[in-house]
C-alpha cells in the first residue's frame, strides 16, 4: 500500500512493532522517511503516530514498560539495537514537543545548554551559535535584547520557537515535531509553519499533527495511521486529492475521526 | 393542553424552583456560618498566643539580652549564649540534613519510584516525619550521649538533623514529582545525561519548593525542645566547643519559665518572642519564594 518516495530516504522503518506493556501499539510498520523533506503523520487520537515518532529517538526508553522490536535504520545503522550511546542518537535526532518546554534558565542558556553537552565552544563561538539558532527559528529579532531573561517569560509561540531553536542549535540531522502547534494561537502557528518550510532545506523533518490543513500545507509526504497500522503513505498532494484507500479519504474529508 | 393549564403548570414549576432555591440558600448560609465560626475559633487562639508573646516578651527586649549571658537567679543578664547555641546547632543541623534529604528525595522521585526499597524508604520516612521529637532525643541520648558520657552540641546537632532529613526528603520528592514529565523528556531529547537532567533542569525547576521545604524544616527545629533536653542539655556560659553541653533558646526558655525567679521568667518570655519572630520570618520568606514560582 505504501508508495516508496523517490529520492534518498533518511530513516527506514522495517517491521516495527511497539508495545506498551501488553498493548500492541504499532503493528508491523514499514516506512521510508525521505531526506530533507517534511513528512507528516496524521490519524485519529491513539492511532500510534506519536508513538512511532518517539521510537526515532528512543524516547520510549524512559519508561521501562515500553518496548520496540524491528528495525529503524538511520544512516545504515539500526537505532533500536545500536550500541551507540543514546545521547549521540538524540544529538542526531532532535525533538520538539506538544507543549513548549523552556528550561528554567535564561533564553541564552536554554540554547547553550544542549550545545555544551556535545561541544566545547569559546564565548564568541557560543554567542554566534545562539544567534544562529535563534535566527533560524525566526526568534532572534524578538529576543535579542533580552537574551539573559528567563525563557518562561516569553509567549507560548515564542517559547515553542525557542524550543525549536534549542533543538537545531546542536545541529541534528532529523527534527521530530510532536504536534508542535496544538498549544499555539493561529499567528504563532503560521510562524512555526513558515519555519518548518524553511527547515527542510537543511533537515529531515517529521511532524505529527491533528490538523489536516497543517499536514496539507507544510508537508511533502503524509502517512495516515489508524489503530497502530500504517494505512497509507505517499506524497501529500496525492494523499489529499486522490487517496488510494476509502478509510484515508473518510478521515481526510472529516467523515470519520 | 390548554393555555390556562400550561400557565398553571409553569407557575407551579416556578414556585417549586423558588422553594428549592430558598432552601439551598439557607443551607449555604448555615455552612458558611459554621465555617466562619470554626475559622474565628482557630484564629482567636493564634492571635491570643501572638499577643501574649508580644506583650510579655517585648518588656524583656534590651541590648543586654543579646550581649550578656544567662544570669544566676535575681541578677541582670541576657540570653546571648542560648541565642548563639541555638543558631550554631540549627545551622549545622540544616547543613548536615539538607544535602542528605535532597539526595534521598531525588532518589525517590527520579531514580526509583516503585521498587520495594523505595516503598520501604517512603514508609520509614513517613514514620520519622511524624515521630515525636522526644523519641529522637532519647535515641540520640542512648547512642551518643550515653556512649561518650557527655552531653554535647554534636549530639544536639544530630538530633535536629534527624528531624530535618524526613521533612526535606518529603518536600523534595513532592516538588520533583510536580515537575512536568514534558520538561524532563525535553531535556532527555537533547541527549542530556540523567544526572545533568536532574541537577540542571528538574531540581532547578523545583528549586523554590525545595528551598521552602528546607526553610520550614529550619523553622521547625528552631523551636524544638525535647530533642535538645537529652542531647545538648544546657550551659550557663558562652560555649563554642561543640563537644561540650551547649545552651539553646528552647531549653533555656523551658528552664527559666519553670523557675520561680522573676528575672528568669522575663528572659524566658523574651526568648519566646525571639523564636516566634524568627519562625514567622522564615514562614513569610518561604511563602514569598513559593509565590514567585507560580
Amino acid at each position: 500500500m505504501s508508495t516508496t518516495p523517490t529520492g534518498a530516504s533518511k530513516i527506514t522503518v522495517r517491521d516495527l512493532n511497539f508495545y506498551y506493556g501488553k498493548f500492541h501499539a504499532l503493528k508491523g510498520i514499514n516506512l521510508d522517511i525521505p531526506e530533507k523533506k517534511v513528512t507528516a503523520f496524521i490519524g485519529p487520537s491513539g492511532c500510534g503516530k506519536s508513538t512511532l515518532l518517539r521510537t526515532f529517538n528512543r524516547m520510549y526508553e524512559l519508561y521501562p514498560e515500553q518496548r520496540a522490536e524491528g528495525q529503524i535504520m538511520l544512516d545504515g545503522e539500526n537505532l533500536l539495537t545500536s550500541k551507540q550511546d543514546v545521547a549521540l542518537i538524540r544529538a542526531k535526532v532532535g525533538m520538539v514537543f506538544q507543549k513548549p518546554t523552556p528550561f528554567p534558565m535564561s533564553i541564552y542558556d536554554n540554547i547553550a545548554f544542549g550545545v555544551k553537552l556535545f561541544e566545547s565552544l569559546n564565548a564568541t563561538d557560543m554567542d554566534d551559535r545562539v544567534e544562529w539558532a535563534l535566527r533560524k527559528a525566526a526568534l532572534w529579532n524578538e529576543v535579542k535584547d533580552k537574551l539573559h531573561q528567563s525563557g518562561s517569560g516569553l509567549s507560548g509561540g515564542q517559547q515553542q520557537r525557542l524550543c525549536i531553536a534549542r533543538g537545531i542549535a546542536i545541529k541534528p540531522e532529523v527534527l521530530l515535531l510532536d504536534e508542535p502547534c496544538s498549544a499555539l494561537d493561529p499567528i504563532s502557528t503560521a510562524k512555526v509553519e513558515e519555519l518548518i518550510a524553511e527547515l527542510k532545506n537543511d533537515y529531515t523533518v517529521v511532524i505529527v499533527t491533528h490538523n489536516m490543513q497543517q499536514a496539507a500545507r507544510c508537508s511533502d509526504y503524509t502517512a495516515y495511521m489508524y489503530l497502530g497500522d500504517l494505512m497509507e503513505f505517499g506524497e501529500t498532494e496525492q494523499m489529499f486529492f486522490k487517496p488510494q484507500r476509502k478509510e484515508t479519504e473518510d478521515y481526510i474529508t472529516g467523515r470519520f475521526g | 393542553m390548554s393555555t390556562s393549564q400550561q400557565l398553571i403548570s409553569a407557575a407551579r414549576t416556578a414556585s417549586e424552583r423558588q422553594a428549592r432555591y430558598a432552601s439551598r440558600k439557607r443551607l449555604n448560609n448555615i455552612a458558611l456560618g459554621l465555617s466562619l465560626a470554626a475559622m474565628a475559633f482557630g484564629v482567636f487562639w493564634l492571635v491570643w498566643i501572638l499577643w501574649e508573646t508580644i506583650r510579655l516578651g517585648i518588656g524583656g527586649l534590651s541590648v543586654a539580652l543579646f550581649t550578656q549571658m544567662t544570669p544566676p537567679p535575681n541578677e541582670a543578664g541576657g540570653i546571648s549564649n542560648a541565642i548563639f547555641g541555638s543558631f550554631v546547632m540549627v545551622m549545622l543541623a540544616t547543613f548536615v540534613g539538607t544535602p542528605i534529604g535532597i539526595m534521598a528525595g531525588v532518589y525517590l522521585a527520579e531514580y526509583d519510584k516503585s521498587s520495594w526499597l523505595a516503598s520501604a524508604t517512603r514508609f520509614v520516612n513517613d514514620i520519622l516525619l511524624s515521630a515525636p521529637s522526644i523519641v529522637i532525643g532519647l535515641f540520640v541520648y542512648a547512642v551518643v550521649v550515653a556512649r561518650f558520657k557527655s552531653f554535647s552540641a554534636y549530639a544536639g546537632i544530630l538530633a535536629l538533623a534527624l528531624i530535618v532529613i524526613p521533612v526535606v526528603i518529603r518536600t523534595t520528592e513532592n516538588m520533583l514529582v510536580l515537575v512536568p514529565a514534558s520538561l524532563r523528556e525535553a531535556a532527555y531529547a537533547l541527549g542530556t545525561p540523567k544526572w545533568k537532567v536532574i541537577t540542571l533542569v528538574t531540581l532547578r525547576a523545583a528549586r523554590a519548593g525545595v528551598i521552602t521545604g528546607v526553610l520550614l524544616a529550619v523553622a521547625r527545629i528552631a523551636g524544638e525542645t525535647a530533642p535538645l533536653l537529652f542531647t545538648s542539655l544546657n550551659n550557663q556560659f558562652w560555649n563554642a566547643d561543640l563537644s561540650k553541653p551547649t545552651a539553646s533558646l528552647p531549653v533555656t526558655i523551658f528552664k527559666f519559665a519553670m523557675s520561680p525567679y522573676e528575672n528568669w521568667q522575663q528572659l524566658a518570655w523574651a526568648g519566646v518572642f525571639l523564636i516566634t519572630v524568627a519562625v514567622l520570618g522564615l514562614n513569610i520568606l518561604a511563602r514569598v519564594l513559593t509565590r514567585q514560582k507560580s
